[in-house]
């Protein structure tokens, strides 16, 4: 007996089709700059999550009312000069920070998730603390990750539970978060640690942070790609809750379907 | 057209894993007298005209907003080229 996956590209129907379903009045942007490279995939993973995407270019000025952003992942300006310090001042960067309540942000201010890249264009912003400087064995990585959920109460993760954990995909090779100690020290105590790597750090990342949020809760960054385990197929070969068919694994749907809920109330 | 260069490094504190791996690899040039490496960036900006405080203002400006990141680097430099004064 084969094990049947999908057909790459292949159309899926995806929950936002229905109707019915009272997460798909919930609309999040996912943006795209020059050189992003994870924007679809966002964008597929909130529909499968059951919400409504939108996309935003990052040269507009209109957030389009959206209710919640995504900063996909990929290489935005080439990664030039550093990863995300020219897509940060993006014009709709700036709506984005504003909308997200500035440097602390603001619980019921505009939700936003960076990932991967969009976590590097975050820090630059200064919506979230701390940089990412080069993985320490200097080489781009791409495997599937273990994670732990340290913060079950923020937007993107209120789905999991405290202490749960997933196994996503990370690909990069600036990917080592590193701050001073006493904003590390802040960021433990205000349990604004969100994820932290599981069986060994990939990239030298201080005290094994993989994702963190801002004061308030509605900014979250992670290094590791969770649109890319949202749909049996297309995964990781593996997942933290036990053995999964071929890239079967779909731990990452939760960070989507976290915020539609908690959107939706 | 006179020039400004700033220099930017990173932190003292900050590992520097791009300076690391180049001071692993000087030694197998037969180059071993030196204790360590760190690398950093260095812009020329250009300036039409005179640099005027204003446009020196400006350059810092620059180089503390987009040029580094002042969580893990420094401006260790801002100033105008000496061989374009002339």
């Amino acid at each position: 007996m084969s094990v049947e996956t999908p057909l790459i590209g292949g159309p899926q129907p995806v929950a936002s089709n229905n109707a019915d379903n009272p997460l798909n009045g919930v609309r999040v942007g996912v943006v795209t700059f020059p050189g992003s490279l994870d924007d679809r995939d966002a964008v597929r993973a909130v529909r499968l999550a059951g919400g409504s995407a939108i996309h935003l270019w990052h040269g507009d000025h209109d957030l389009q009312g959206v209710d919640a952003v995504i900063i996909p992942g990929g290489f935005s300006y080439g990664d030039y000069l550093r990863a995300g310090a020219i897509s940060r001042f993006a014009p709709l960067m700036e709506q984005i920070a504003a909308a997200a309540g500035g440097a602390s942000g603001n619980a019921r201010a505009l939700p936003v998730l960076g990932i991967c890249n969009g976590f590097q264009v975050l820090t630059e912003a200064h919506l979230l603390p701390g940089s990412m400087i080069k993985n320490n064995s200097l080489h781009f990585l791409c495997r599937d990750q273990r994670l732990r959920v340290e913060n079950a109460d923020t937007f993107w993760t209120s789905e999991y539970f405290q202490g749960e954990e997933l196994v996503i995909p990370l690909k990069n090779q600036d990917g080592q978060f590193v701050a001073d100690n006493y904003t590390l020290d802040v960021l433990e105590g205000e349990g604004r640690v969100v994820f932290r790597y599981v069986d060994g750090n990939p990239n030298g990342s201080r005290r094994d942070i993989a994702g963190i949020s801002n004061e308030a809760g509605n900014v979250v960054g992670l290094m590791p790609h969770p649109e890319h385990a949202v749909e049996a197929g297309f995964g990781p070969d593996s997942s933290a809750k036990g053995a999964v068919g071929v890239r079967g694994g779909i731990d990452g749907l939760g960070i989507f379907t976290s915020v539609l809920k908690k959107l939706v109330g | 057209m006179p020039r400004i260069v700033v220099d930017v490094m990173p932190k003292p504190e900050i590992l520097d894993p791009q300076g690391k791996a180049i001071a692993g690899a000087l030694p197998r040039l037969g180059l071993t007298g030196f204790a360590g490496v760190r690398q950093g960036k260095r812009f020329e900006l250009t300036v039409e005209g005179e640099v005027t405080a204003e446009v020196l203002e400006q350059a810092r400006q620059a180089a503390s907003t987009l040029l580094s990141n002042p969580v893990i680097e420094d401006v260790t430099r801002v100033e105008v080229l000496e061989e374009d004064a002339q």
